[in-house]
């Protein structure tokens, strides 16, 4: 798919993150091509979600650069910023809805900033952004108060979906979501995925997400990514963290599942 | 990435029209292109249709749901007569396709619109009352609670509501009272010189600061100042559900937020309106002294005939009321946040609107009950 011109969709050179004097990343290179899904595990507080907040832009790395479609995302030229950060959307870990908005009007909430669809034609978009997630309509009234931990992840994951991105960063996508739940959400990324051949980055705990998506593994241990390629190769490095995640038996069984 | 490109063949009596390239969010408002903007391009389509048109859609690179919603929205959402199409396209259509048929019609108009508004803010005003009421039973029954268990009293809650509405509060109130004892005294003594009736500047001063002025001055001060920062606080806290974990711990919200709060309030604020009169009665000094040659010795012997010490008195009462209920309206409104920011900073708002207008209703109402005491002879 990405012809050797295109450059990566996210392509990391030497990074480095400090928070005063405690390391959180020590020098690492992460490419990742286009049309890829990237599953990212790590241990908890390895630095994940730290690593997606500066591939995204919120965070400046302490050094080191992070190139998203080969633009800078912390470009000093705000137009190039503005350009590189429509071309991609993030699922926070905790949903990051706007409290102050019903679920309609979270989701209809990027469109409308787009300032060229009139509200019938936005109705239709959120409806249709609603459906996709399993969202009916009547949900669309509810605030995100009211709203169980696995909703509150679909509205975000349909707010995200609305800006049509062609990149999509998930931090811990399927957590708090039941088993079911989590296999339809694998199921409907895989489905657009191929509809739309967006670039997928996510952290996930759950193996079954894990097998279910992820075209490529890296393994963020040590402050480094220790291991990164196929899950088949991934899983043939000798490490104790990869030894710890993916060959216990509940591994195994994913595994199996996610091959047949 | 191409744009959303539209061919169309007018040469036979049903037009052609043959999409191509990326019928995207990307493709399609791209502003470059053989159309001007969106609603353009959306008009263009709605007249093939309506000339009933052969659609070739199997050029199309991609197309994602806005191109769906796009195109069945201007299909009439319907499926046309003729289409071409691949597969995997047809499958993006028909989740468009499965859209609900938009509500047409409005919700119906309210009848008695002004009555209806009017009632709804009775009932609410009447519900804040009651919940003020409850909050001060409440509070009662916490305060005699902690006269049975006083290892419980919040001593540490106490003494930081105490710093930070009441010592961190002495700057800013010393600087209002001074300046507007200046005002207040250069102001009335143009007027008393014109009747030659100077030495009763330190009447005037006097009891207007101490009995009136100090405590109203410092009751909105607080209000501004703690009394938002108290809403917030505790808003905040029902936005993050802190507050529910403080009840699964078995702690009394009231009584670990409320109370200190109240009690540093009501002993700070009274504390404050000395504080506050001091800096404005110096500053009426200074004014005086400078505008009228009034020397310091003469006004500093002077007040305490001129004020009987019944007005301080009333000026420490009304204090220690203004500071309970600033405290309670604050936490009243901050426990009624709901969990959204909109909500958070509406609460706010009323909190400091509402606790100065008590302060003010209350303050005329000490004025009639006390309107036979404190005056000189
Ligand atoms: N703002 C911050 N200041 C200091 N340390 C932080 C900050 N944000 C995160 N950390 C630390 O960075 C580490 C990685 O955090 P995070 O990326 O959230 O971990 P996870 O891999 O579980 O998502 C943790 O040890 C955390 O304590
Ligand atoms: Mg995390």
């Amino acid at each position: 798919m990405s012809a050797p011109s295109t450059p990566p969709a996210i392509e990391i050179r030497g990074l480095w993150t400090r928070y005063g004097e405690t390391v959180i990343h020590r020098d690492i290179d992460l490419a990742v091509p286009v049309g890829e899904m990237l599953g990212l595990v790590g241990g908890s507080g390895s630095g994940k979600t730290t690593l997606l907040r500066e591939i995204v832009g919120l965070l400046a790395p302490s050094q080191g650069t992070v190139r998203v479609f080969g633009h800078a995302v912390l470009d000093p030229d705000a137009s190039v910023r503005r350009m590189v950060r429509r071309r991609f959307s993030m699922l926070f870990q905790q949903g990051a809805l706007f409290s102050a908005l019903s679920v309609y009007d979270n989701v209809a909430f990027p469109l409308r900033e787009l300032r060229v669809f009139d509200e019938a034609m936005i109705r239709d978009l959120v409806l249709l952004k609603l459906a996709m997630v399993e969202l009916e309509p009547r949900h669309g009234r509810l605030m995100p108060a009211e709203l169980s931990g696995g909703m509150i992840k679909r509205v975000a994951l349909a707010r995200a979906l609305a800006m049509e991105p062609e990149l999509l960063v998930l931090d811990e996508p399927t957590a708090g979501l039941d088993p079911d739940r989590s296999e339809n959400f694998v199921k409907l990324i895989r489905t657009l995925q191929k509809e739309l051949g967006f670039t997928v980055v996510m952290v996930t705990h759950d193996l079954d997400t894990l097998v279910g998506l992820a075209t490529r593994i890296a393994v963020l241990a040590d402050q480094r990514i220790v291991a990164c390629g196929t899950p088949a190769e991934v899983v043939a490095v000798d490490h104790p963290f990869i030894r710890n995640f993916f060959c216990s038996e509940r591994a195994a069984n994913a595994l199996q599942k996610g091959k047949a | 990435m191409a744009d959303a490109a539209l061919e169309i063949d007018d040469r036979e009596a049903a037009a052609r029209a043959r999409l191509s390239g990326d019928w995207t969010l990307v493709g399609l408002t791209r502003t470059d292109g053989v159309c001007a903007d969106f609603r353009a391009r959306e008009a263009r389509l709605r007249d093939l249709t309506q000339r009933g048109a052969h659609w070739d859609l199997r050029a199309i690179d991609r197309l994602d749901s806005v191109g769906a919603v796009l195109l069945w929205r201007t299909w009439g959402r319907a499926w046309p007569a003729a289409l071409e199409v691949s597969e995997a396209h047809r499958r993006v259509l028909e989740h468009a396709a499965q859209l609900p048929e938009p509500v047409t019609g409005r919700a119906p108009r309210e009848p008695f619109p002004v009555t209806l508004t009017l009632g709804r803010l009775g009932l609410r005003a009447l519900s804040n009352l009651t919940g003020l009421i409850a909050l001060i039973g409440q509070m009662v029954l916490d305060f005699a609670w902690l006269c049975a268990h006083p290892r419980d009293i919040p001593w540490r809650e106490f003494s930081a509501n105490l710093y930070k509405s009441g010592a961190q509060a002495l700057p800013v109130t010393a600087l209002v009272g001074f300046l507007i004892g200046v005002v207040l005294s250069y102001l009335t003594s143009l007027q008393l010189k014109a009747f030659g009736a100077d030495v009763f500047i330190v009447n005037l001063l006097g009891i207007s600061i101490v009995r009136e002025l100090g405590p109203v001055l410092v009751a909105v001060l607080v209000a501004g100042r703690s009394g938002s920062a108290m809403t917030a606080q505790i808003g905040v806290m029902r936005v993050t559900e802190e507050i529910d974990a403080l009840a699964t711990m078995g702690i009394s919200r009231t009584l670990r937020l409320v109370l200190p709060k109240v009690a540093a309030l009501a002993i700070a604020l009274p504390l404050l309106v000395i504080w506050c009169s001091s800096a404005g009665i110096l500053g009426g000094m200074v004014a005086a002294n400078l505008q009228m040659d009034l020397a310091y010795g003469f006004f500093i012997d002077t007040l305490p005939r001129a004020v009987p010490v019944a007005n301080l008195w009333i000026g420490l009462g009304k204090g220690f009321v203004f500071g309970i209920l600033i405290a309670l309206v604050a936490c009243h409104f901050g426990l009624k946040v709901r969990p959204n920011t909109e909500s958070l900073s509406a609460k706010t708002t009323t909190s400091v609107v509402t606790s100065i207008t008590v302060v003010i209703l209350v303050d005329a109402v000490f004025a009639i009950l006390t309107r036979n005491v404190g005056m000189p002879g």
